[in-house]
C-alpha cells in the first residue's frame, strides 16, 4: 500500500514547506499532496481550515508555491534531484550540495480549489503546475461532470486530473467518474468534511470492493484516517491511505504554540514513518 | 406575442426558460460542489420538478402564501414619495408587510414544504442579517422540523433581536468563528454540515446563490412578488410599469420580483447594489459593477476576488447585502443586458432609509432602502404618466440599532 501525506503550503511559511517536504520524501512517502490555502474550502474541517486562513493572512500567492515547489523538484533545497534532472545535469559537474543520499522525490499533487484555476485560467493554472514539477491536480469542487475541459489539458501536459469518489455517489455516477479519471481514484471514506475520525464506515468496505471491479486505478482511501491501525482494516481494500488534518496539526503548532520548526518537523517525521511502515508491511 | 408564431428574441436578448437541466443561465450558474454532495443535488432537482408539477404542493403552498404570510402583499402608491421626486409615480411592493416582516419567508416556507415532500427530518441554513434565519426557525416551528442557523459571530453581535427570535422559536443558532465570521462563512460552515448530513437534513439557502438547483429554486418560490406586482399593475393602472427597482445583495427579492417581468421588453430593470463607503476591495459589495467572473458556493457568477481567486472582504452597512457573491442568473441578466446594475453607497440607503420614514411612515430595511435610493433618481428622471416599482423587501425595525450607530446616538 501507498502512504500519502497531505501538506497545508504556506504553513506557517513556503521555507517550512519546502522542509516538510524533503522530511517527508526521507521517510520515503509515496506521494506528497500539497494543499493551495483557498479562502472558502467548504470540504475541509477546522484544522485545514485554519492552516488555510494563516497562510493567506500572510498574503501567499499561488505563484510563489509553484516557485517554491519548482525550488524543491529541482533540488535546489538540500536534497537531491530527481532522477530526470539529475541525468541532464550529470555531464556538468556532481551536485555540490550532497547531504546524507536520499531517495527521490516521490510525485507531488497539487489540491487545489477550482475558483484559483479558473481566476488564473486553467492553461496557465496546469502549465504553471506542471513547470513547478507537480505530476497531478485534484479539485475537490470540480466533480467530474465539470471536469472534461480540465481533464484534456492536465493530460496534454502529461499530469493526472485525480477525481473524487464519496460514500454518497452512486454507481452510476461512479461509472461516469470513472471515465474522466486519472493517477489514482481518491476515495472519501466518509461524508462531511477532512478530519480525525476514529472510526471508518462498514459502507467503505463495500464500495472498495465494488469499486475494485469497475477500475484497475488504485484506490487511496481519505479524510478521517490519522493511525496505523486503521491502514490494517484498509489492507487489501485499499491500494493507498491519505492523512492530512493530523498532520497539519502537528504543522500548525508553529504558528499557534510557538513550537520550533525542527520539532514539528520531527513529529511529522515520526507519523510518516509509522504510516510508511503500516502501509509498506505488506504489500 | 401568438402563440402559434412566438417571436425569436435576438441572441442577446435573456430568456425566460432558464437555467437547462446542467443549471446553465447562458454560461453562469452549474455546480462546483464536492462529489459528497453531488447526488443530493441530484436528487433535489428531480424533487423539486416534480412538485412543480404537482398541484397539491402548489395549492398547499398558496394557502400557506395566503393564510400564514398574508399574501398577497399591497402594491402601495407612495404620494408624497412621489411629490418629493416629482417625476414618475411611485409604487412600493409592500414584501415589508409579510410574516416576519420581509421577502425572505417565501422561499423559506417553499422548501420546508419540499423538505417534507423529500421525507428529510432536519433542516439547516445561514443567514447574515438574521432574516433568512427568522423565516427559516419560523417555517420550521409551524412545521415542526428541528432546525439550525448558522451566523456568523460578527452578524450575531450585530443582529441581537433576530438571534433572540430564532432561539425563541426553537432553532438553535451556531456561531461561525472562521474567516470574515459573517454570511460568507456561515455559508460555508452551513455547506459544511450538509456535506455529513446530507442523508437526514436539507439546506435551506436564502438566496439566489449555491449550486443548481437552488438559485433556481430560490427564484421560483420568490417569483410570487413579480407575479403578483404584474397583476396589481394590470388591475390598479391598467398596464404594466416602466421600470422596476429592486436591490441586490444575493439577489433573492430581486430575482423573484425581476423574473416574471423578464420578457416584458417595455419594462426596464434595474438592480440596487451596496456601494458601501468608497471603491477599494473591502469598502463596498456591488459584485455586479465591480466583480469579475468566477468560482464561489458551488456556482460560476460575477464574485468579488483578488488575483488569485481569494475571495474578498466586503462591506455594506446593510448586513444582508454584505456578500461578496451574486445569483448566476443575475450575472447572466447583467450580461445580456436585460437588467442595469448600479451601486447605491451606505449614505444614499441611509438617507433613503429617512425619506420613506418621514414621507411615507414606513420604516424600510436598510436592504430596500438601497432600492428605495435608486428608485427617487429613476422617478425623478421621467415623466408624470410614468410608473416605477420598488421592491420593498423588507422592515426596518431590525436596523434601528445600527441607524441609531451610524449617527452617534444610543438607543
Amino acid at each position: 500500500m501507498a502512504f500519502m501525506p497531505f501538506i497545508t503550503a504556506g504553513d506557517p511559511d513556503l521555507a517550512t514547506t519546502q522542509k516538510l517536504i524533503n522530511t517527508l520524501a526521507a521517510q520515503q512517502v509515496d506521494l506528497i499532496e500539497i494543499g493551495f490555502p483557498y479562502s472558502d474550502p467548504i470540504a475541509d474541517g477546522p484544522v485545514i481550515q485554519a492552516s488555510y486562513t494563516r497562510a493567506l493572512g500572510k498574503h501567499l500567492h499561488v505563484n510563489e508555491i509553484f516557485a517554491a515547489v519548482r525550488e524543491v523538484t529541482a533540488g535546489k533545497t538540500g536534497r537531491q534531484r530527481d532522477k530526470e534532472t539529475e541525468r541532464s545535469s550529470a555531464a556538468k559537474s556532481s551536485p555540490s550540495l550532497s547531504v546524507s543520499p536520499s531517495p527521490p522525490l516521490p510525485p507531488l499533487v497539487a489540491m487545489v480549489a477550482y475558483a484559483i484555476i479558473f481566476r488564473m485560467g486553467s492553461e496557465a493554472f496546469v502549465r504553471g503546475a506542471r513547470d513547478a514539477g507537480f505530476a497531478g491536480l485534484i479539485v475537490p469542487d470540480l466533480p467530474a461532470d465539470e471536469a472534461q475541459d480540465l481533464a484534456r489539458l492536465t493530460s496534454a501536459q502529461g499530469l493526472d486530473l485525480v477525481q473524487l469518489i464519496a460514500p454518497t455517489t452512486t454507481e452510476a455516477r461512479t461509472k461516469r467518474i470513472l471515465e474522466t479519471a486519472a493517477g489514482f481514484i481518491y476515495c472519501i471514506s466518509v461524508a462531511g468534511t477532512t478530519g480525525v475520525r476514529d472510526q471508518l464506515p462498514d459502507e467503505l468496505k463495500q464500495q472498495l470492493k465494488w469499486l475494485k471491479t469497475q477500475t484497475d486505478l488504485p484506490l487511496a482511501v481519505g479524510f478521517g484516517i490519522s493511525r496505523p491501525e486503521q491502514v490494517d482494516e484498509l489492507r487489501g481494500l485499499a491500494d493507498g491511505v491519505i492523512v492530512g488534518s493530523a498532520i497539519v496539526k502537528h504543522v500548525a503548532a508553529i504558528a499557534e504554540q510557538g513550537v520550533a520548526v525542527e520539532t514539528a518537523l520531527g513529529h511529522v517525521s515520526k507519523l510518516a514513518a509509522g504510516m510508511v511502515t503500516a502501509t509498506h508491511k505488506s504489500s | 406575442m401568438s402563440p402559434s408564431a412566438p417571436a425569436v428574441p435576438p441572441q442577446s436578448a435573456a430568456s425566460a426558460q432558464v437555467p437547462d437541466a446542467a443549471g446553465r443561465f447562458g454560461e453562469f450558474g452549474r455546480r462546483f460542489v464536492p462529489e459528497t454532495l453531488m447526488h443530493a443535488l441530484e436528487q433535489l432537482t428531480e424533487e423539486y420538478a416534480r412538485t412543480q408539477a404537482d398541484p397539491q404542493f402548489q395549492a398547499e403552498l398558496n394557502a400557506l402564501f395566503k393564510y400564514y404570510v398574508g399574501r398577497p402583499s399591497p402594491l402601495y402608491f407612495a404620494r408624497r414619495l412621489t411629490e418629493k421626486c416629482g417625476g414618475a409615480r411611485i409604487h412600493l411592493k409592500r414584501e415589508d408587510l409579510n410574516h416576519t416582516g420581509a421577502h425572505k419567508i417565501n422561499n423559506a416556507l417553499g422548501q420546508a414544504l419540499l423538505t417534507l415532500r423529500m421525507k428529510k427530518g432536519r433542516v439547516i441554513a445561514e443567514t447574515g442579517a438574521g432574516q433568512h434565519g427568522v423565516a427559516t426557525a419560523t417555517a420550521c416551528a409551524h412545521f415542526g422540523l428541528p432546525c439550525v442557523v448558522y451566523m456568523g459571530e460578527e452578524d450575531i453581535r450585530r443582529q441581537k433581536l433576530n438571534v433572540f427570535i430564532m432561539r425563541t422559536m426553537g432553532a438553535e443558532v451556531r456561531p461561525v468563528t472562521s474567516g470574515s465570521r459573517t454570511l460568507r462563512d456561515a455559508i460555508n460552515e452551513a455547506m459544511r454540515d450538509w456535506m455529513a448530513s446530507v442523508a437526514d437534513t436539507h439546506y435551506i439557502i436564502g438566496s439566489v446563490v449555491g449550486p443548481h438547483p437552488f438559485p433556481m429554486m430560490v427564484r421560483d418560490f420568490q417569483a410570487i412578488i413579480g407575479r403578483e406586482t404584474r397583476q396589481q399593475c394590470l388591475e390598479q393602472i391598467g398596464r404594466l410599469p416602466d421600470e422596476v427597482v429592486a436591490c441586490v445583495g444575493g439577489g433573492s427579492n430581486s430575482a423573484g420580483m425581476f423574473y416574471p417581468f423578464v420578457e416584458d421588453a417595455s419594462v426596464k430593470l434595474t438592480g440596487a447594489e451596496p456601494g458601501g463607503k468608497g471603491l477599494k476591495p473591502g469598502e463596498h459589495a456591488s459584485t455586479l459593477s465591480y466583480g469579475v467572473k468566477g468560482v464561489l458556493h458551488g456556482s460560476y457568477s460575477y464574485v468579488l476576488q483578488d488575483s488569485d481567486g481569494q475571495t474578498q472582504d466586503v462591506h455594506s452597512v446593510s448586513a444582508g447585502l454584505d456578500y461578496p457573491g451574486v445569483g448566476p442568473e443575475h450575472s447572466y441578466w447583467k450580461d445580456t443586458g436585460r437588467v442595469q446594475y448600479h451601486p447605491v453607497s451606505d449614505a444614499e440607503a441611509l438617507d433613503a432609509f429617512h425619506t420613506l420614514a418621514r414621507l411615507e411612515g414606513i420604516l424600510p430595511a436598510l436592504e430596500s432602502s438601497h432600492a428605495v435610493s435608486l428608485a427617487q433618481k429613476a422617478a425623478s428622471g421621467r415623466k408624470k404618466e410614468e410608473v416605477v416599482v420598488v421592491c420593498l423587501s423588507g422592515r426596518g425595525d431590525k436596523d434601528v440599532y445600527e441607524v441609531a450607530r451610524v449617527q452617534g446616538q444610543t438607543i
